[in-house]
C-alpha cells in the first residue's frame, strides 16, 4: 500500500474577514508527482505556505510524513526541499556560496564536490563562482532546484516552477522535474494555473478555486480521453438538436452552435447522422470536460 | 545547527557592502578629528582650560592620546548607533525584502534559532565596530599624540586621572558602551521582525533614539518619572568610569536597565518572529 506523505484536511486561512483558503483537502502518496491546479488567487500558494509552516492556518490539520507540522515542524521539514513562489537568493553571493548557506542549515553535505555535483545536475556547471545577481530567472530556477536537492529530501515542493520562464526554460524545468521523479524517485508536489503543464508532468492532481479544493484524483481519470465535450458548428443548431434528441447532454449554444458530451468513437457517427439529415456541419471542436470545467473556473 | 547558521550570518554580513560603511565612516571621522587636533589642538585645549589657568598650572602633555580617545568616544557614541542599526535593522527585514526568508524558514531549523543566530552575528558585528573604534581612538591616538594623564571635565568639575590608571577605565567604559549599542542592535532587530523592508526598522530605531534623547534632556517635571528608565539615558554611562570616585550605584543601575531593555526587546522579537506569517 502506498504511504501517504502529505495529508491536508479542511485547511482554512483567514486574513481578517478575507478567506484566502476556505476548505482544502489534499492527499499525496509516496512517489506521486502531484499537481495543485487553480487560477491565480485560488489559494494554491497559501496552501503551500501553510504546508511548509510559512503561515499559520486558521483551521484544519496538516500532516507531513505522519508528523503534524505544528508540533513536529523540524522533523517534517527535514524531508522536504522546496521553492516557494520564486527562487530568491543572496544576489551579492556566488551560486556556490548560496547553496552552501541553505545546505548548511538543512544538514546537507556542503563540500565543494557535492555543491558542484548539484550545480552540474541542474546545468549550472562553470557558473559556480558567479554572483547570482548576474543570473537569469531560468538559471535562478535551476539553482533553486539544486538547493532543494542538497539534503536529499524525499519530497520536493515547487510553487509555480515555470512562471516567468521562456518556452525553452519551461521545457528544461519540466525535464528536470521528470528526471527527479524517474532517476531519484522523489515525490513531487507542484502548483500551476496551467492545466496542460500539470497534465504533462503530474500523475495525480487537485483543482482549487476560491480557496476550496473541488476535485482530486489521478490525472488520467480526470482527463479521460473517452469523455469529451464536443462543440459543433452547424447550419441550423435547433434542427440538429431535434435530430440528436436520442443523445444525452446536448446543449444549445446559439443558432449555429451546440455542445454535446460524447465518447471519442461516437463523434463520426454523430457527424454522419447530421449529414444524413441534411444538416451541414461546418466544424467540430473537442474539449475535455475537465479542461472546459477549468476554463470556466478561470473565466478564460 | 545554531552555530552553522551563525556562521552563515557572518558570511552574509561580511559580503554586504553596507557592513563596511561603519568601518569606513569611523576611520574617516577619527582621521579627521586627529588631523584637526594635530593642527588646532593646542588652541582648542587652551580654550577649555582657560577658566582654570588662574588657579591651576598645567604641565606635561595634556593633549595626549588618552584625551583624544575620550573626545572621540564622546563625539562618536552618538553616531555609532546609526551605523549599528544600518546592519542589524536589516537582518530580518532584509531577508523578507529579498525573498530569501522563504527559503530560510522552510529549513529544519526553528525560527527562534534563526533569530538568535542573526542576533549573535549582529552583536559580534557591533562588538567589532566598537573594538575598531577603541583601537583607532586609544591605540592609534596614543601612538600619534603620546601617552599622558587624562583631564576630564564633568559636571562636578575637573578630574585628572593618572596615565597608569586609565586603560582599565577605557576597557570598562567600552563594556558599558557595548551594552548600550547592544540595546540599540536588539531594538533594531526587534523592529526588523515587524517589517518587510530594510529602511523602516533603521529609520524607526533612529527616531526612537532621538525621541527618547529629547525626552531625556528636556528638563520638564512630567518626564521625571520615566527618564531614569529610558535606555537612552544610560547610553552615556561609559563616562561614569572616568569619574573619581566611581559612581558604583549609578553604573549598576545603568547596566541593569540596559540589560532589562535587551531582555524585553529580544523577547518581543522572538515572539513576533515566531508568530509572523511570511507573505513576502
Amino acid at each position: 500500500m502506498e504511504q501517504s506523505i502529505i495529508s491536508i484536511s479542511h485547511l482554512a486561512k483567514n486574513y481578517g474577514s478575507f478567506q484566502a483558503v476556505k476548505d482544502v483537502n489534499i492527499n499525496v502518496q509516496q512517489g506521486d508527482v502531484y499537481g495543485i491546479l487553480g487560477p491565480n488567487g485560488a489559494g494554491k500558494s497559501t496552501t503551500i505556505r501553510c504546508m511548509l509552516s510559512l503561515i499559520k492556518p486558521s483551521a484544519g490539520s496538516i500532516s507531513l510524513f505522519g508528523h503534524n507540522i505544528k508540533t513536529h515542524r523540524k522533523e517534517a521539514l527535514s524531508k522536504i526541499g522546496c521553492i516557494v513562489e520564486k527562487p530568491d537568493f543572496y544576489k551579492y553571493l556566488s551560486a556556490e556560496t548560496n547553496l552552501a548557506i541553505f545546505g548548511r542549515i538543512a544538514g546537507a553535505d556542503v563540500s565543494k564536490k557535492n555543491l558542484h555535483k548539484m550545480l552540474s545536475f541542474v546545468g549550472l556547471q562553470g557558473r559556480e563562482k558567479d554572483k547570482v545577481s548576474g543570473f537569469s530567472h531560468g538559471m535562478k530556477q535551476r539553482l533553486g532546484i539544486a538547493q532543494t536537492l542538497l539534503h536529499d529530501p524525499d519530497l520536493i515542493v515547487l510553487d509555480e516552477p515555470t512562471t516567468g520562464l521562456d518556452p525553452q526554460g519551461i521545457i528544461d524545468i519540466r525535464n528536470l522535474i521528470l528526471n527527479l521523479k524517474n532517476e531519484f524517485q522523489k515525490t513531487i508536489v507542484l502548483s500551476s494555473h496551467i492545466l496542460s503543464e500539470i497534465e504533462l508532468i503530474a500523475n495525480r492532481m487537485v483543482i482549487i478555486n476560491k480557496g476550496t479544493s473541488l476535485v482530486e484524483g489521478s490525472v488520467q481519470a480526470l482527463l479521460n480521453q473517452e469523455d469529451l465535450l464536443v462543440l459543433f458548428e452547424v447550419a441550423d443548431s435547433k434542427a440538429a438538436l431535434n435530430i440528436l434528441s436520442g443523445y444525452k447532454n446536448v446543449q444549445l449554444t446559439d443558432s449555429q452552435h451546440f455542445e454535446i458530451s460524447l465518447g471519442k468513437n461516437e463523434i463520426p457517427n454523430c457527424i454522419a447522422t447530421l449529414q444524413q439529415a441534411g444538416i451541414l456541419v461546418y466544424g467540430v471542436e473537442t474539449k475535455r470536460k475537465l479542461e472546459d470545467y477549468f476554463l470556466k473556473l478561470t473565466n478564460a | 545547527m545554531f552555530l552553522n547558521n551563525t556562521y552563515n550570518e557572518f558570511i552574509k554580513i561580511a559580503a554586504k557592502p553596507r557592513s563596511y560603511i561603519s568601518i569606513a565612516a569611523i576611520t574617516l571621522l577619527v582621521g579627521i578629528i586627529f588631523f584637526a587636533m594635530k593642527i588646532d589642538g593646542p588652541g582648542y585645549i587652551s580654550f577649555i582650560t582657560a577658566s582654570f589657568e588662574q588657579t591651576l598650572n598645567f604641565q606635561g602633555n595634556i593633549m595626549n592620546g588618552n584625551l583624544m580617545a575620550f573626545i572621540i568616544l564622546q563625539m562618536l557614541i552618538v553616531q555609532i548607533p546609526l551605523l549599528v542599526a544600518l546592519v542589524t535593522g536589516d537582518l530580518i527585514s532584509g531577508e523578507a525584502a529579498m525573498g530569501t526568508i522563504r527559503m530560510l524558514l522552510t529549513k529544519p531549523i526553528s525560527r527562534t534559532s534563526i533569530l538568535l543566530s542573526k542576533y549573535t552575528a549582529g552583536l559580534i558585528y557591533t562588538f567589532f565596530i566598537l573594538v575598531w573604534m577603541g583601537f583607532l581612538s586609544v591605540v592609534v591616538g596614543n601612538w600619534v599624540f603620546g601617552n599622558g594623564d587624562l583631564m576630564v571635565l564633568n559636571s562636578d568639575g575637573l578630574v585628572i586621572l593618572p596615565a597608569n590608571d586609565i586603560i582599565w577605565r577605557f576597557m570598562s567604559g567600552f563594556v558599558i558602551a557595548f551594552l548600550a549599542l547592544a540595546t540599540v542592535a536588539t531594538l533594531s532587530i526587534m523592529l526588523s521582525c515587524f517589517s518587510d523592508n530594510s529602511i523602516g526598522p533603521i529609520v524607526t530605531t533612529m527616531s526612537i533614539i532621538i525621541l527618547f534623547t529629547i525626552i531625556g534632556t528636556l528638563d520638564v517635571p512630567v518626564f521625571d518619572n520615566i527618564r531614569p528608565y529610558l535606555f537612552t539615558t544610560h547610553m552615556a554611562a561609559w563616562r561614569s568610569f572616568f569619574e573619581n570616585p566611581l559612581p558604583i550605584a549609578s553604573i549598576k543601575q545603568s547596566i541593569l536597565i540596559l540589560i532589562a531593555h535587551i531582555g524585553v526587546f529580544l523577547s518581543i522579537a522572538i515572539y513576533q518572529f515566531n508568530k509572523k506569517d511570511i507573505l513576502s
